[in-house]
């Protein structure tokens, strides 16, 4: 598609639509959020780009294949549910460390769970949408 | 202890990165885990054999009964010694044996996850974790046997082994459910004590036959054993490793730890000898037939597991030490045998034994380590073979149907005497032959396992006593549940059975002496490769795929509207059948609670769906659709669930633009569907909005009743520290929920993928793939 306004406007939605991906994801444990649509959103900041620029610029913005994203998304939300096993909870069991500066807010393993479905949203719809953009 | 089952895995992950910095001392580097490992588990000889054992347990889904424990006795002590023993010759072994292959990184990987497996196999308590371990070791088996990947052979026997396993992994696991749901526990520790309860239930055949299946199919029972000799593709370190030393001894081991539960009963005994002795003596006949030398170590691989699975049938004290006795003779003389026999064929070029001869002079380190082996194998005093021998035929003569086991016995000993022959002789004296390479001494790598294990079977054998109490009768205990008290020695007095050694002796040399001949007149005899179990293989697995390629045609017609049209069928069906001929209560009272701006909105929700419907042109249907699902997500809005509408909202605005994607590339056509055709559509589609109207109607008047929603409220921030409440439930109350739906959108995405990318590329650019 070749639409001055959509590409002109999209180099500035696409930051700034990931910046509220990224809030949306971290607010998401005491407020309207989460990894699920925190990932659908930084996906149609992409998605935007693709339609923009086509699909090898919205690779190159990308940098890493959505394929990885995948990947690394279930490895993290899998390895968050390990850690409890190391200090003798049960698999999943949400540890919160206490000793974190406030303005941090908390850090837990749930949050690092939300960051793992984060990048499988993210990584699944990007590949549905930049093989299909491709063919 | 957690730490020392998990470090072969984390082993396993860097192996490749840290091969490519010492590539060449990289298998006497990875050595240092198993040898590491096998010096932790040295620690608890003592304790083991003066108390009960050492538990330790970590909590995984205590709710389901599923921990993480673990249970070092007499019997996952020797395992684990020989797991990590053996493993750490096998792991020096490969760094020699493939040396400057492109691959041998990712080959220690295989290695070590197995090794891990296969320790978590033998010293886990809980069952289903020692299915998990168990189906562990069937897939590191199936990338270890293909591992020489570019060849089919190796590719067929691989998965020829992961299905036969994989299988009975299966059965197994649905036998050790039933067995925990009726002892009350998945711990084996705990199990021990609710034998009886287990043995008098309606359900004790069943769980024996599953459990038996699982056991069979893994240790090479007939008729699951062909699986075993085509697994020789692999390369010689995991023929070894897993093919004689370890993995196939799982099963035999499973059946040893379930002897107090299952075991000392008539089925017990009638199931486990018969098929036991057949398998010995098959192992044992086409051992003699074959002239590959790593199948004749399969076949005699497998006579010996049969050999252990019957005495664990006769299950009399004296037959189980016999076994324990045998398994650990087996180990280190076939481990040295297998380890041998990849020396000889990487250094000649070919596997074929009547090809091999005078190797003696060329490579005297690994013969040596060979022969003595081989005659530890025959039974020949004073090694180890022998006092294993002696034992099991002591302990065949105590049973009453002894002189059809006594028989059996006494040819497997025969066949025994030529394979050690066959094997550890002929390649190595006689006439110097011509090879397709030129052999010579290979380095250290190869002859220091040979000959450590033969040279540990032949001091054992002279002094059995250092294993009796430190091993043997631990391993014994653990098997039957109680002390006991073992007594080896290598000279026992004048027994029959002495006799017989020194017939079978003399009948297997001459055998030997005439074994060209013996076999060609056999081989004619021999209908066991047209209509043997390898081909019942075949036959079902190409039954499968005939039945697959019919269901397929018939289901997959590759219509969307058809599948769509099944799965509403099919909700309709199943929800509507069960919830419609109740009384159901319909919230049908509170029409007064309606907002204008709700009415408003359900208005313009309900004209969308009609202009879907009516639309002529395919943008004007799309761009519909998101206006009803951007009105559904306004009403979770008004109804303050502000979750369900961002995501909605999201959902929407990006299924629009994959419809737009996707729609860029169609032609424009005025209609897609006859009248006929929409009004076949309309039907199931008006029936299933009928049914979520009335699910939701019902749902409104019961919803007073509901208990899951203070139960989450009330929880939410003390216990999870989350004020948003649908967060929460989903990344923690219900986090594996989430897992799984995670993973199954990963699947999904992969789907796609390989549809789009590979399956439509491949058909537009056929070229390329000349």
């Amino acid at each position: 598609m070749n639409s001055l306004i959509l590409s002109a406007a999209t180099r500035y939605l696409l930051p700034l639509l990931l910046l509220l991906s990224v809030y949306l994801l971290l607010r998401g444990h005491n407020l309207p959020g989460g990894g699920f649509v925190g990932g659908l959103v930084g996906a149609s900041a992409f998605a935007l780009y693709c339609i923009a620029h086509g699909v090898d610029a919205a690779r190159r913005v990308l940098r890493v294949s959505p394929r990885t994203l995948i990947a690394v998304g279930l490895l993290t939300a899998a390895a968050s549910g390990c850690l409890s096993l190391f200090v003798g909870l049960p698999f999943m069991t949400g540890i919160w460390s206490s000793d974190v500066p406030a303005f941090l807010g908390k850090i837990g393993t749930p949050a690092v769970f939300d960051l793992g479905v984060y990048l499988v949203v993210l990584g699944v719809v990007l590949t549905i949408i930049y093989s299909l953009s491709e063919e | 202890m957690l730490f020392a089952v998990l470090s072969g895995f984390i082993a396993a992950l860097v192996a490749p990165f840290v091969h490519r910095l010492v590539e060449r001392w990289s298998g006497w580097l990875f050595a240092l885990l198993p040898i590491a490992l096998f010096v932790y588990f040295t620690q608890f000889i003592g304790p083991v054999a003066s108390a009960e054992g050492v538990i330790s347990s970590y909590d995984l889904l205590p709710s389901l009964g599923i921990n993480i424990s673990f249970h070092v006795d007499g019997l996952s002590l020797l395992f684990a010694l020989l797991i990590t023993g053996i493993g750490t010759l096998v792991v020096v072994y490969s760094g020699s044996y493939l040396a400057g292959h492109p691959e041998q990184g990712i080959f220690f990987s295989y290695l070590l996850a197995f090794m891990a497996s296969m320790l978590g196999l033998v010293l886990t308590d809980n069952a289903i974790i020692l299915f998990v371990f168990w189906e562990l070791t069937s897939l590191t088996s199936y990338f270890l046997i293909g591992f020489d990947h570019e060849r089919a052979a190796a590719r067929s026997a691989a998965l020829q082994a992961l299905l036969v396993t994989g299988l009975g992994g299966l059965a197994l696991l649905a036998g050790l459910i039933l067995m925990g749901n009726i002892g009350g526990t998945l711990e084996f520790s705990e199990l021990m004590f609710s034998g009886d309860l287990i043995r008098f239930h309606p359900l004790y055949v069943p769980i024996l036959l599953l459990i038996a299946l699982g056991a069979f199919t893994k240790s090479a029972q007939v008729p699951f054993h062909f699986w075993l000799p085509s697994a020789m593709e692999a390369p010689a370190p995991v023929s070894t490793y897993l093919h004689s030393a370890t993995m196939v001894k799982a099963g035999i081991y499973l059946l040893a730890r379930l002897n107090p539960v299952l075991g000392d009963t008539v089925i017990w005994e009638a199931l486990l000898t018969p098929f036991g002795a057949v398998t010995m003596l098959t192992g044992a006949y086409l051992a003699v037939l074959h002239t590959d030398i790593k199948r004749i170590l399969a076949y005699t691989t497998i006579s010996a597991l049969g050999m252990m699975t019957m005495l664990l049938g006769i299950g009399t004290s004296i037959a189980i030490q016999a076994c324990v006795v045998f398994l650990l003779a087996h180990a280190l003389y076939k481990g040295a045998l297998f380890l041998m026999a990849g020396a000889v064929s990487h250094e000649t070029g070919t596997r074929d034994v009547t090809e091999l001869g005078g190797l003696y002079e060329k490579m005297p380190l690994v013969a040596i380590g060979g022969c003595i082996a081989a005659l530890s194998s025959a039974g020949v005093p004073p090694h180890l073979g022998f006092v294993g021998k002696e034992i099991v035929y002591r302990a065949v003569s105590d049973e009453t149907t002894q002189i059809v086991l006594l028989g059996a016995m006494f040819l497997t000993s025969i066949a025994y005497v030529v394979v050690a022959g066959v094997v550890g002789y002929r390649p190595f004296f006689g006439k110097l032959r011509d090879y397709p390479t030129e052999p010579h001494q290979p380095d250290l790598g190869f002859w220091i396992g040979p000959a450590l294990l033969a040279g540990l079977g032949l001091v054992v054998g002279i002094k059995p006593d250092l294993l009796e109490s430190w091993l043997v009768a631990p391993a014994a205990a653990a098997i039957e549940f109680q002390p006991v008290a073992v007594e080896l020695a290598l000279w026992h007095g004048f027994h029959y059975s002495l006799l017989l050694s020194l017939c079978a002796f003399v009948l297997g040399a001459l055998v030997y002496s005439k074994w060209d001949g013996f076999r060609a007149n056999v081989s004619s005899l021999d209908y066991s490769v047209l209509w043997g179990p390898a081909r019942w293989y075949d036959w079902l697995l190409s039954g499968i795929s005939v039945i697959a390629r019919i269901t397929t045609r018939t289901l997959q017609s590759g219509h969307l509207h058809f599948y769509l049209l099944i799965i509403v069928a099919t909700v309709i069906g199943l929800i509507g059948g069960s919830l419609l001929p109740q009384y159901l209560p319909l919230g049908l009272s509170r029409w007064s609670d309606v907002r204008v701006h709700e009415f408003v909105l359900a208005v313009v929700v309900l004209a969308a769906t009609i202009l879907v419907v009516r639309a002529r042109k395919l943008i004007t249907a799309v761009v519909s659709l998101g206006v009803v699902g951007y009105g559904v997500a306004l009403f979770f809005l008004f109804f303050s669930a502000p979750d369900l509408a961002m995501t909605q909202f999201a959902i929407e605005s990006l299924s629009v633009l994959l419809l737009v994607l996707v729609l860029f590339r169609l032609p424009e056509i005025e209609r897609y569907s006859k009248t006929s055709e929409r009004i076949r559509d309309a039907l199931p589609a008006l029936a299933f909005g009928g049914l979520m109207t009335v699910l939701v109607l019902t749902v409104t008047a019961l919803s007073r009743e509901a208990r899951l929603a203070p139960f989450f409220a009330e929880h939410s921030y003390p216990d999870a520290k989350g004020l948003n409440v649908v967060n929460v439930i989903l990344v923690d109350f219900r986090g594996l929920d989430t897992m799984g739906e995670i993973t199954v959108l990963s699947i999904a995405a992969i789907g796609v993928f390989s549809l789009l990318k590979l399956f439509l590329s491949g058909k537009n650019k056929p070229e390329e793939k000349q």
